[in-house]
């Protein structure tokens, strides 16, 4: 990026005029082109950065860190409190993780180590189509189908545990079909394709030598898979599911229509609740004011808690890389 | 090469020498037991018939040799001889492979017992991307052995056996993706050794490696070669003659009519006749260099 007049390799020796030739316009162009785009990129990040945190100044300048910290949404008294949206986020991210994480690495290894490549192709295609789905779509099929439905089991699992120390803390009454849970459920198929998309990337570059090697050694399949496919991947899979949970914490409709929009802090995930790009969604519209520079503020944090995410995992997948080169 | 002519039945040779080796001669006159009896084996990887009509015995403690062009099956061969093949999908054996008597391809038969029998090293050292102990220790542990003290025992061991230890007795618990490729390569053969294996299949374990390296691990194969028996595929001849006992020559067997082409055994014998004294036109043009 730094000089413009890097000369060809092939120039032949000892004459001067051929170093000295310039770089055709089309390279150059290409050059100024990709760059421009690159930056475009950074950019537009930053400009976002920028105007969203500009919009949200006037919640944080009224409410401060206690704004942030607390758990008080009530804008009908400009109380406005993020804590319950960050609560509902990390509780729904988190139960789609759990649920998506061992369902694509179990696809995963499905198509990797068990099914012949032929017949893993018509269900890569089946998974990949899970990810075209709008959410919007899912979010509707949720809230119409899948709560109604759903809302049953929730109650039976309620009434029997209701009285069992943790378990009816978490999966107690009171049960609603649109939840914690449900928003999770949704979530956890919504980001099942490209956990186990990419999962199945990473695990398709263990080499087969080294497959070969575990079997030579009368490893079963299992156990090859523990010994040479998991040391070589885990850190690719782990950057999965954290690019998973990035998505998980940032997905917006499907939320918003399933989750309950309930702003309550509490520990029963059948239980209606909220979360930040929820609220976002529902509550923009007729905002103004504080309230609007709220929302904003909740978006800020959900930029940054994205943002972290995926540096933390790009770290993560990185540090896996160089220990593989042997450290 | 004027080493002396150990006797070989049925060929003029000329004088012994008050020099003959002890171990060769008992090589040719009394083999040991059979360890593999092939018989009429074809490989196919699906339509391809990659090897036709094998049929050879390979003795206890003996290092025994496949040598041919690219393209003759040899390391087909070697795979089919611990089921290795059985993980590429489409490969089909036909035709009778013994070990110690019992059929490799009956009913019933567990690849994963066979390869606990039979290991096998490959041609690009593919050390685990684990520490070098746990890299050796790998093989007992899928086995069933997890008591700490009975492990650190069988690694240093397997180790010393690879003539590896020295080299890396105080960085066990690094990565194993750490080592040259001569170590590497030891330490695979350290971490086959490591499940006490009966057979040692090699396929052209020194292809990657520089000479120094080369000749450390020849000089390994000839010290372990009283405790295991190793077939060993090479394409390097002044290999095959340092360090085996018999060698097995394979070439490819072309049809131009409809275009196909097979693996075929030439000739399999001592390796000194089969270097010195072939009895196949085609095994002599390959081992005087006329043929690639």
């Amino acid at each position: 990026m730094s000089t413009v007049t890097q000369a060809g390799p092939a120039v032949p020796a000892g004459s001067a005029e051929a170093l000295s030739e310039r770089r055709p316009l089309g390279d150059r162009g290409f050059q100024v082109l990709a760059l421009a785009a690159g930056l475009l990129v950074l950019v537009i990040l930053v400009l976002i950065a920028i105007s969203t945190t500009q919009q949200a100044t006037s919640w944080f300048t009224t409410e401060g860190f206690k704004g942030i910290f607390s758990t008080n949404w009530n804008p009908a008294a400009n109380k406005f409190g993020a804590m319950t949206f960050v609560y509902g986020t990390a509780i729904t991210a988190v139960i789609a993780i759990v649920l998506a994480v061992p369902v694509s690495l179990a696809i995963a290894l499905l198509l990797t180590e068990v099914v012949p490549r032929r017949r893993a192709r018509p269900i890569v295609y089946v998974v990949d189509l899970l990810a075209v789905v709008p959410s919007v779509v899912w979010g509707l099929w949720g809230i119409l189908v899948f709560a109604p439905w759903v809302q049953h089991i929730y109650a039976s699992i309620g009434s029997a545990l209701g009285g069992v120390p943790v378990l009816g803390a978490l999966f107690g009454p009171p049960t609603s079909g649109a939840s914690f849970f449900t928003a999770g459920l949704i979530l956890a198929f919504m980001i099942t394709p490209i956990v186990t998309s990419l999962s199945r990337e990473v695990i398709a570059t263990v080499p087969a030598i080294d497959r070969e090697g575990a079997y030579a050694l009368g490893a079963t399949r299992w156990e090859m898979i523990r010994g040479v496919v998991w040391p070589h991947s885990h850190g690719g899979i782990v950057g999965a599911v954290l690019l998973g949970l990035g998505r998980a914490m940032g997905e917006t409709i499907a939320a918003a229509l399933v989750i309950g929009s309930s702003p309550v802090i509490t520990s029963h995930l059948f239980a209606p609740g909220y979360n930040m790009p929820a609220v976002i969604a529902n509550q923009f519209g007729e905002s103004s004011g504080v309230f609007r520079s709220a929302l904003m503020g909740l978006g800020v944090m959900l930029f940054a808690f994205t943002i972290i995410v995926n540096v933390f995992s790009r770290a993560v997948v990185a540090r896996s890389a160089r220990r593989m080169r042997g450290a | 090469m004027d080493h002396p002519e150990p006797k070989v039945a049925e060929t003029e040779l000329p004088e012994p020498t008050a020099q003959q080796q002890p171990r060769e001669a008992a090589v040719f006159e009394r083999p040991g037991a059979e360890v593999f009896k092939t018989k009429n084996v074809s490989i196919y990887y699906g339509s391809f018939r990659a090897v036709t009509d094998v049929s050879l015995d390979i003795y206890e403690h003996e290092i025994t040799a496949f040598i041919g062009p690219s393209g003759c099956g040899k390391t087909t061969v070697l795979r089919t001889l611990n089921r290795m093949n059985d993980l590429v999908t489409g490969a089909r054996v036909e035709g009778d492979v013994e070990y110690r008597g019992a059929s490799l391809y009956a009913k019933g038969v567990s690849p994963i017992a066979v390869r606990r029998r039979i290991g096998m090293v490959f041609q690009k050292p593919n050390p685990f991307p684990k520490s070098i102990y746990d890299n050796v220790a790998y093989g007992p542990r899928v086995n069933g052995e997890h008591k700490k003290s009975r492990l650190d025992e069988i690694v240093e061991r397997s180790l010393r056996h690879a003539v590896l230890w020295d080299e890396v007795k105080d960085r066990l618990h690094k990565s194993g993706l750490g080592l040259s490729g001569g170590q590497a390569q030891r330490l695979c053969i350290a971490r086959t050794l490591a499940v006490e294996p009966d057979v040692v299949l090699m396929d052209e374990p020194c292809s990657a490696l520089d000479p120094i390296a080369t000749g450390r691990i020849e000089n390994l194969l000839r010290e372990i070669k009283s405790r295991y028996t190793i077939v060993i595929v090479t394409h390097n001849m002044q290999q095959a003659t340092r360090v085996s006992d018999r060698t097995a020559f394979y070439s490819v067997l072309r049809d131009d009519k409809n275009d196909t082409r097979t693996g075929v055994l030439v000739e399999y014998g001592p390796t000194r006749q089969i270097f010195e004294d072939p009895r196949d036109s085609r095994t002599q043009a390959y081992v005087t260099g006329r043929m690639g």
